[in-house]
């Protein structure tokens, strides 16, 4: 445990002293405000019509309009950015041989590789947290149901989870910082999208590969809904590929 | 203290080490010497548990390396070769990751840095980052990493490579002091590095022990001839070639055009210093200088290494 807390306290300070985590968190910032403000304005411009219409002031609704689809949209900013997060973790260990300090000192895998984990989700719900602000700011204006808008959090905090752990798995297979990156997000984009071609094979496949989207799980959490299946699938998918990072490093070690 | 046994590791098909077997006992400063690619690495990190053996055993306090795994490493402080740090921390900070890390007690961690950043000499730049550190100052560090929780042994993956001749002193006088209370092991390819620092040297070459024994010992041993010099006041020729027929004497060479000077190497067991005086002087030359010469621990090394090369070949 206290091992734990060393590597978790260790990782956070070096997301904080390096220049990376400012950067990407500046550019989600930007782009997500960006998205925030172009449906803001979309809705905007929907409100002044229904308010010549009214049938259509019935469907004006913020949490439609404006939450859901910059929940959808931090998702897809996301999945761009965790892998540039998560590619230092064990890369630049190996690539710097502190992984022989790490390993040497009295500490169990597991302590390291989950406090790396949980150090880089903790940066990751601070930028989500930043991102709450347009919510409050959006209830100032107007009125949100905060049910949804909680639960649309809790999925991205999930969603991020499982990007992290496939991330870690990445950047344990090399010690090449790019390359991690390129592997972190080649692998998360296939988990992204494999739901589409669940449409078109058959109806085994198409189940199976709806069940593995990533994408296809998040959407109840932005709806307000919380389904066991998806909050399970989600804890599972981190918990598999954190499984996999930890078999990884000892069969390296076996292996010389 | 330390106990290998039949330690074998292969990297692949290609064989790092084979059959190592040796003891440490406690309290004993250990030169692990042989030339690059020797092995001796592959052995310090199968030691520090950072690689398991393919085959064999190796123990530590007692504990096995495979099985005991964590209890070596919590008596055992490592200094990896070419000392790998956080580079982006200060030396405060990253001392105080590596106790914490090596779990000691919170409320020791801050005496505990102040003790090793004392004993290494460390006071000036425990706020500086490590990356603009000098290199003395970070293998300092790494030391230092490696003394957190006072640990009673020591391993050292090649301590002074890299550094200045004032810093390599300064880093020798500091393991030297750390040994008077620890059991070290240093690895090294450096020889007089050895016979300052260590009690008993273990050379190795190709993953094979060549020899094992105190450093003195080591040197008397193995020297096969016995070299003198000699300065005689006398014709050149003459004296070479009476020089050579006495008995016990294996070869005469003459040092120096201008100076008389020659080197004597006679048979190991046999003293013949005394015949070679009289039959100078009985000559009538001046016998004006004597005196032996011990083989050095480096000839003694390379001396090892090319026979152990040659009985292969």
């Amino acid at each position: 445990m206290k091992g734990f807390v060393a590597v978790f306290r260790r990782e956070l300070y070096a997301f904080f002293a390096s220049p990376i985590f400012y950067v990407v968190g500046t550019i989600f910032l930007i782009l997500s405000g960006y998205f925030f403000y172009n449906s803001v304005a979309y809705f905007s411009l929907i409100s002044f019509q229904a308010a010549q219409n009214p049938q259509m002031g019935a469907q004006v609704n913020l949490n439609e309009m404006v939450v859901k689809p910059l929940f959808d949209d931090m998702s897809v900013i996301l999945l761009l950015i965790v892998p540039l997060l998560t590619m230092r973790l064990l890369a630049e260990e190996k690539k710097n041989g502190t992984i022989e300090l790490l390993l040497t000192y009295p500490l169990r895998e597991v302590a390291v590789v989950l406090g790396k984990y949980l150090a880089t989700l903790m940066v990751l719900v601070i930028l989500l947290t930043i991102t709450g602000s347009y919510m409050v700011m959006l209830a100032g204006f107007g009125k949100i149901e905060w049910g949804p808008v909680l639960t649309g959090y809790l999925g991205l905090i999930l969603l991020v989870a499982g990007f992290v752990s496939l991330g870690l798995l990445a950047s344990a297979l090399t010690q090449n910082q790019i390359i991690a990156a390129v592997i972190g997000f080649g692998a998360l984009l296939m988990f992204w999208i494999i739901g589409w071609i669940g449409s078109v094979a058959g109806p085994g496949v198409g189940k199976v590969v709806h069940y593995l989207s990533l994408l296809d799980h998040l959407e109840p959490f932005s709806n307000g809904v919380l389904d066991s299946r998806d909050l399970l699938y989600y804890i599972n998918f981190s918990l598999f590929f954190i499984f996999l990072t930890l078999r990884y490093l000892d069969s390296q070690k076996l292996r010389g | 203290m330390i106990e290998v046994e039949q330690l074998t590791k292969t990297y692949g098909l290609v064989p790092a080490i084979t059959n190592l077997s040796f003891t440490v006992h406690q309290g004993e400063v250990v030169g692990f010497l042989g030339p690059n690619g020797a092995g001796k690495t592959t052995t310090l990190k199968i030691l520090t548990c950072f690689l398991p053996p393919t085959s064999g055993r190796a123990r530590v306090n007692g504990w096995d390396v495979l099985e005991d795994s964590m209890k070596v490493r919590e008596v055992v402080g490592y200094l990896p070769e070419n000392v790998p740090l956080y580079s982006e921390m200060t030396v405060d900070r990253f001392l105080s990751f590596a106790a914490q890390a090596k779990g000691v007690d919170s409320r020791k961690v801050k005496t505990s840095i102040d003790k090793v950043t004392g004993d290494c000499g460390l006071e000036k730049v425990r706020n500086r980052i490590i990356a603009h550190l000098s290199k003395g100052y970070k293998q300092r560090v790494g030391l230092a990493q490696a003394l957190l929780n006072n640990p009673p042994v020591l391993i050292l993956d090649e301590p002074t490579i890299g550094l200045d001749p004032a810093q390599v002193v300064e880093i020798r006088e500091l393991i030297r002091s750390l040994g008077q209370e620890r059991t070290i092991i240093l690895s090294t390819h450096i020889l007089p590095e050895v016979s300052q620092v260590c009690q008993k040297v273990i050379i190795v070459n190709r993953g094979r022990i060549i020899a094992t024994d105190a450093v003195d010992a080591l040197t008397r041993q193995l020297q096969t001839s016995r070299r003198i010099h000699l300065t005689v006041h006398g014709p050149q020729e003459e004296v070479q070639k009476t020089l050579s027929a006495l008995p016990g004497v294996l070869q005469v060479e003459h040092l120096d055009e201008h100076a008389e000077r020659y080197a004597v190497e006679m048979i190991k067991d046999q003293d013949i210093r005394a015949e070679l005086a009289r039959s100078i002087v009985e000559k009538g030359w001046g016998l004006l200088e004597m005196r032996s010469q011990e083989l050095s621990l480096e000839e003694v090394f390379v001396q090892l290494v090319t026979e152990e090369t040659r009985e292969e070949a």
